[in-house]
């Protein structure tokens, strides 16, 4: 089985990179951090990985809005390499500010046609029609400030390679602009039919609710979307977070978990159970798994 | 060249959060007639660019394209019934704006370039208001004085500040032919903060060189010798009186903080008050560095600001320790008025309790946030002392490699800048921080405040941390207090240097050579780099857009020489500059004050009373707060500061894991408790030592490798009573380190936490210690929370509980101080420590909690409401000391060094054998039913209320 290689985005700002790779390794990918100079310098610098991920922090200070100056940066010099990672079969992943970086580059949801049409053919134009006529957002959380606590996710979808269909996880948010909205309620639409809601912010038993279970005040709770191919993912909360037993809040509460509401397993590790993966491990083991079986 | 302005706008059906939160700030200025508040982005751009370009920006930039609407030019005020007032907030000029400078890079990705970016914000109030009211909501609620402009109504908006090139002027200050009035004159004229004994030695000094000083050459010196630089209070000789009795230390620090360290001369101590931060081992690689500093003029003129350049100035302290640490950690520990406060009660020039406190959490908010550096353990502490000198203490720990704990800068190493650029912003901070405040200071020392861009920072710790790993720099260190000044100066105390002045990057035009030298613009670092490294060590910051500048080299002649433009502006003696403060003698006076115990009628139970400390505000939840803090970025969190079945109990100490490969951790805490030194410094200082450890001890942190920091602040020193009481608590800090074996490692003070009114009255702060704390966690996975765990389990107390209401919460509460401070029992104390740490280690203890803030009741409150599980108690099983019969004694008595921990039943026979000979005994059990219990002696419950009761009550008070 061939080497799975993955790349962690460095740039102004971000700062969950070292937690995100260490993700990546302990699912078995070889991982190498690279500040996006490098990769502007070099478009082909992008080639010989196959996972691509842009993690968490503060993008540029998050100034004008999250994620906005390095999704202006991306658009304009990364879009044809990066369009071709994708096109290419490859996975992308956003989390927390990159997700809002995907988004505000219009790599997700991915749907705008605009003027996308087969005859344009520079990306960067494409790229910046896809924004022009975006549907969807992330904008202020509707307590008008930055909140960290651990919430749960249920998936949506079983098309989105990322995800285990089925399993709830738990994961922190820690974050002051993760309010996804849309234009109106037919964009609203559309993401659900076509497919592009992979989480929602749920309680422990599964159900919707209003704040905290849904932290931010996003429509119909959504916590993450994939684009149309499944293949690239962006969430809001960290899964990062959550890669050993001990990052689980109520670890020291031990065989306590059993009866926290989650319908599978427990992890009663130091209780002597077989310990259940770390909820957020199954995001980048389900990546390194596919890219095994597809590469 | 064209100035485009942009406004923008959220769209109609998307909520405006901004404007509503400002129109509830409205609301709570008792303000009723603004109905409605729009809040507008404004983006001014000098370019030549055309209208097709300037259409691009604004869809495809500036505004969002599902939420916001962008206007170009100036939007007309709103139609329609209601009155609409404009508001708009510029930055005074030199103000960093880090929004502007993106947007610069922004553009010129879009492949065009800009002349100059500017931003604001608008507002378009709704609704009847007067005049004055609009000059209350800007001042109040808008807009900072200190780094910021209003323009009401439809004014055009400030002239772009384009500042004039500065032309070399050398100004001499002679000072040989002054008598003593003069020279305190001069002092005073210049704000150098420099008595007049320090004016003499200054004067002499120059006597023997046979010239008159320039302005740097004073400005050098005065911050050098600084209070904030130098700490001649605490090192000064004092003679002291302690209940009539004298006693003499020669250096008061060295003899009583330090004179602990070093007679411990513990092995795993690396490098200990030498250095940016104190250092120890962590394991056979790494150490740990741990500074706490203080920000507190700065945030009490500017919150905000002030708050978020305090962590950012601390995260450069272990940045700039030996070669370097990497940021793990921060805490943060403020001390502020009551937040309740009528606004007719608060005096002129001082800030609402509340915006101080809004400000100051956003500033450490914001600025730790986008540090990437998790916020993990902190305080809050409430009395209207800190009304006008609120206490904002910051901390940062990190990690580095054990080979590189020391600098060694060697002669004709380079001096190089990194980072940010040298502005205006924070001249004379560190003088101004030995200083009182008085109402005037708002405007006087509006230019000591200031400005923060963590994202500067970031990259500039991205790089750095790259140049270390490479070994391409020899010594490092931040530029804070005193700037290049006193970076340049301390890493070339013994060495010598000369500085280019007119080679430092500047923000803008126009600041003098002694400007920039004393500049406290943030985010600057010194490096100290061989000649042959220079190459590859630009190549590492060029590459990731980080600023570095050579300003000059190290030489070997111990003199301290400045240029600009070739002209020698300074030439000063390094022996002088860091040995010439004269050595001060004080007096200090300690007499116990005459205190009675109050006589609180004894009640049937106590319900009402524990609800009531669980709502105050030194006790109540501050989730509000801790949930604003990221504290899990790093993936490090092992023990969170909120805790228990819900993750809102109040752990006692956070436990992080720094490294991916190890099961090792570090523990970290704090302790304080201001109230018991209106009874005696002395039992406060170590109250706040024992609190800090036990926090340790409850989390699972080693009882022999404790290492203390302390941060003292206090009033003016130069009243004997108030050094009296500073020495009072510094004999603490000996005493408590000794019997502990847990050596302070660092250490800062901050004095002249005085605040003079405009009605003559002065306002001082209570005498504060915060004694911050750190230990080592041989495995994480045997941490222990203080949440409740399992219905059945057992509850034992150890340590005894004594008739030391002094001070307490419960007194609190009926308006009284009381006179029984909790005392420490030197010996019993780190034994109890030593013995639960075994315990916990051994795996024998599954939830420990400290009695602290309102003794016993609370923290059973806390366990059963963290755990979701309720607690039956009996005061019976209680180990008390004499005196103690009344039952709301044993309640809340505050007595040090006890804690309550949770057993398995099966454990029962290994915990008693463990803890035999210390006073121990059960108090109870956990129940299914969420109820907390507690009876007294005779059967009867004295406490009983369910857990939603009594959470409700501690959470209530914050829910904001």
């Amino acid at each position: 089985m061939a080497q799975v290689k993955a790349i962690v985005l460095r740039a102004a700002g971000i700062n969950c990179d070292m937690e995100t790779r260490y993700a990546l390794e302990l699912a078995g990918a070889e991982v190498q951090s690279v500040h996006i100079n490098r990769i502007i310098e070099d478009k082909a610098a992008l080639e010989k990985f196959q996972i691509m991920v842009f993690p968490g922090g503060f993008s540029y200070g998050d100034d004008v809005a999250a994620g906005k100056i390095l999704a202006n940066q991306i658009i304009h010099h990364l879009s044809e390499p990066l369009q071709k990672f994708i096109d290419d079969g490859k996975l992308v992943l956003g989390i927390c500010n990159g997700f809002q970086v995907l988004v505000k580059a219009g790599i997700l949801p991915g749907d705008s046609k605009g003027l996308a049409t087969e005859a344009t053919e520079n990306t960067e134009k494409r790229q910046l029609s896809k924004i022009s006529n975006q549907s969807v957002t992330i904008t202020c959380n509707d307590s008008g400030k930055f909140e960290d606590r651990w919430i749960y996710l249920a998936p949506q979808t079983k098309k989105c390679v990322f995800i285990e269909p089925g399993r709830q996880i738990y994961l922190p948010i820690a974050h002051g602009e993760g309010k996804i909205v849309t234009k109106d309620t037919a964009s609203m639409e559309k993401l659900k039919a076509d497919e592009h809601v992979a989480f929602k912010y749920v309680n422990e038993n599964g159900e919707e609710g209003g704040y905290p279970v849904n932290p931010n005040g996003s429509v119909d709770s959504i916590a993450g979307l994939t684009d149309t191919t499944g293949r690239v993912l962006g969430l809001m909360p960290h899964p990062e977070r959550h890669v050993r037993l001990t990052q689980h809040p109520h670890w020291s509460r031990h065989e306590l978990l059993r009866t926290c509401g989650r319908a599978s397993a427990p992890h009663g590790g130091a209780m002597g159970h077989e310990p259940r993966t770390a909820d957020g491990r199954t995001i980048f083991d389900n990546a390194v798994k596919y890219i095994q079986k597809n590469f | 060249m064209r100035q485009w302005r942009f406004e923008v706008f959220n769209r109609e059906g998307f909520s405006d959060v901004h404007g509503g939160s400002v129109l509830e700030d409205i609301r709570e200025l008792g303000i009723s007639s603004v109905e409605a508040v729009q809040s507008a982005k404004v983006f001014l751009i000098e370019a030549e660019f055309d209208e097709d370009f300037a259409g691009r920006l604004g869809k495809e930039l500036l505004a969002d394209p599902v939420c916001e609407e962008y206007y170009i030019g100036r939007s007309a005020a709103p139609a329609g019934l209601a009155k609409a007032t404009l508001i708009e907030v510029h930055l005074k000029s030199g103000v960093t704006d880090p929004v502007a400078e993106s947007v610069t890079a922004a553009i010129s990705d879009m492949g065009m370039a800009v002349n100059n970016v500017r931003t604001a914000r608008k507002y378009i109030l709704l609704g009847d208001i007067s005049q004055s009211q609009t000059e209350t909501i800007a001042r109040k609620i808008l807009a900072n004085d200190c780094t910021e402009d209003c323009v009401i109504g439809n004014e055009a908006e400030p002239p772009s500040p384009h500042l004039k090139p500065y032309e070399l002027k050398i100004v001499r200050l002679p000072l040989r032919n002054l008598n003593e009035d003069e020279l305190t004159a001069l002092s005073k004229e210049k704000d150098l903060f420099l008595n007049a004994v320090e004016m003499q030695a200054i004067q002499k000094y120059y006597a023997e060189l046979g010239r008159e000083p320039t302005d740097i050459e004073l400005e050098s010196i005065a911050q050098t010798w600084s209070e904030h630089c130098v700490h001649k209070t605490l090192k000064s000789s004092v003679d002291m009186s302690i209940d009539g009795e004298q006693v003499h230390f020669d250096n008061l620090l060295k003899e009583t903080v330090f004179k602990a360290t070093k007679q411990l001369n513990k092995n795993w101590c690396i490098s200990v008050f030498s250095d940016n931060a104190g250092v120890v081992e962590f394991d056979e690689d790494s150490a740990i560095c741990f500074k706490v500093e203080t920000h507190n003029r700065p945030s009490a003129l500017d919150p905000y600001g002030g708050a978020a350049t305090g962590i950012g100035g601390v995260i450069r302290d272990p940045m700039g320790t030996g070669m370097g640490a990497r940021p793990v950690a921060n805490t943060d520990i403020f001390c502020f008025g009551e937040p309740d406060k009528k606004l007719e009660d608060i005096p002129k020039g001082v800030l609402h309790p509340r915006r101080v406190m809004k400000g100051v959490v956003s500033g450490v908010r914001d600025y730790g946030n986008r540090m990437g550096i998790p916020t993990v353990n902190g305080a809050i502490y409430f009395d209207d002392r800190y009304l006008a000198n609120p206490l904002v203490f910051c901390g940062n720990i990190g990690l580095m490699d054990k080979d590189k704990c020391f600098k060694n800068p060697q002669s004709s190493n380079l001096i190089i800048v990194v980072g940010g650029r040298t502005g205006r912003d924070g001249i004379h901070g560190a003088t101004f921080s030995s200083g009182q405040i008085t109402h005037e200071y708002e405007t006087i020392f509006s230019h000591a405040v200031q400005i923060g861009n963590a994202i500067t920072e970031k990259k500039m710790l991205d790089v750095l941390l790259q140049a270390n790993d490479a070994n391409l720099y020899e010594a490092i260190t931040d530029c804070g207090a005193g700037g290049l000044s006193s970076a340049v100066g301390e890493m070339g105390a013994e060495l010598g240097a000369e500085v280019d002045l007119e080679k430092v990057p500047l923000k803008y035009a126009g600041l003098n050579y002694t400007e920039i030298w004393i500049s406290e613009a943030q985010e600057r670092m010194v490096i100290a780099v061989r000649p042959e490294n220079l190459k590859a060590i630009k190549k590492i910051f060029d590459d990731e857009n980080v600023e570095s500048t050579v300003i000059g080299k190290f030489t070997d002649d111990k003199k301290l020489i400045l240029r600009y433009n070739g002209q020698e502006v300074a030439n000063l003696d390094m022996d002088f500059l860091h040995n010439g403060v004269p050595k001060y003698s004080r007096k200090a006076h300690w007499k116990s004050p005459e205190l009675a115990e109050p006589n609180i009628p004894e009640k049937d139970d106590y319900n009402d009373q524990l609800l009531q400390i669980l709502s105050s505000y030194n006790v109540a939840s501050k989730e509000w707060v801790i949930r604003q803090y990221d504290h899990e970025v790093q993936g490090n969190s092992v023990v969170k500061p909120l805790t228990g079945v819900n993750n809102d109990g109040p752990s006692d100490a956070a436990v992080i894991k720094p490294k991916f490969n190890s099961d090792k951790g570090i523990a970290i805490s704090c302790g304080m408790n201001p109230l018991y030194g209106d009874i005696d410094p002395y039992w406060m200082a170590l109250a706040g030592i024992d609190e800090a450890i036990r926090n340790l001890i409850c989390v699972g942190g080693r009882a022999d490798r404790i290492a203390l920091l302390d941060n003292f602040c206090w009033g003016d020193c130069t009243k004997p009573e108030t050094l009296g009481t500073l020495a009072r608590a510094a004999q603490a800090c000996y005493d408590g380190a000794i019997a502990f074996e847990a050596p302070f490692i660092s250490g800062k003070d901050s004095l002249n936490n005085e605040f003079t009114c405009d009605d003559g009255t002065t306002i001082a702060i209570c005498a504060t210690l915060l004694i911050s704390a750190m230990s080592i966690v041989d495995d994480i996975n045997k941490s222990v929370t203080m949440d409740a765990k399992k219905a059945a389990n057992l509850l034992f107390i150890v340590g005894e509980t004594k008739n030391e209401l002094g001070g307490s919460h419960y007194y609190k509460i009926h308006g009284r101080l009381g006179a029984n401070v909790p005392k420490v029992n030197l010996e019993t104390a780190p034994e109890i420590a030593k013995r639960i740490s075994t315990a916990i280690a051994d795996g024998l203890i599954v939830s420990c909690h400290d009695c602290s803030e309102g003794g016993l009741a609370v923290a059973l409150a806390e366990m059963a409401f963290a755990g979701g599980v309720g607690i039956e108690a009996d005061l019976r099983g209680l180990p008390k000391g004499n005196d103690c019969s009344r039952i709301d004694t044993q309640l809340f008595s505050e007595s040090n060094s006890r804690y309550i921990v949770e057993i398995e039943p099966e454990n029962y026979d290994a915990f008693a054998s463990l803890c035999l000979n210390l006073p121990f005994g059960q108090i109870g059990k956990v129940t299914e039913e969420k109820i907390l219990s507690i009876k007294a002696q005779d059967g009867k419950a004295v406490i009983e209320l369910d857990l939603d009761t009594l959470k409700q009550a501690w959470q209530k008070t914050f829910n904001w």
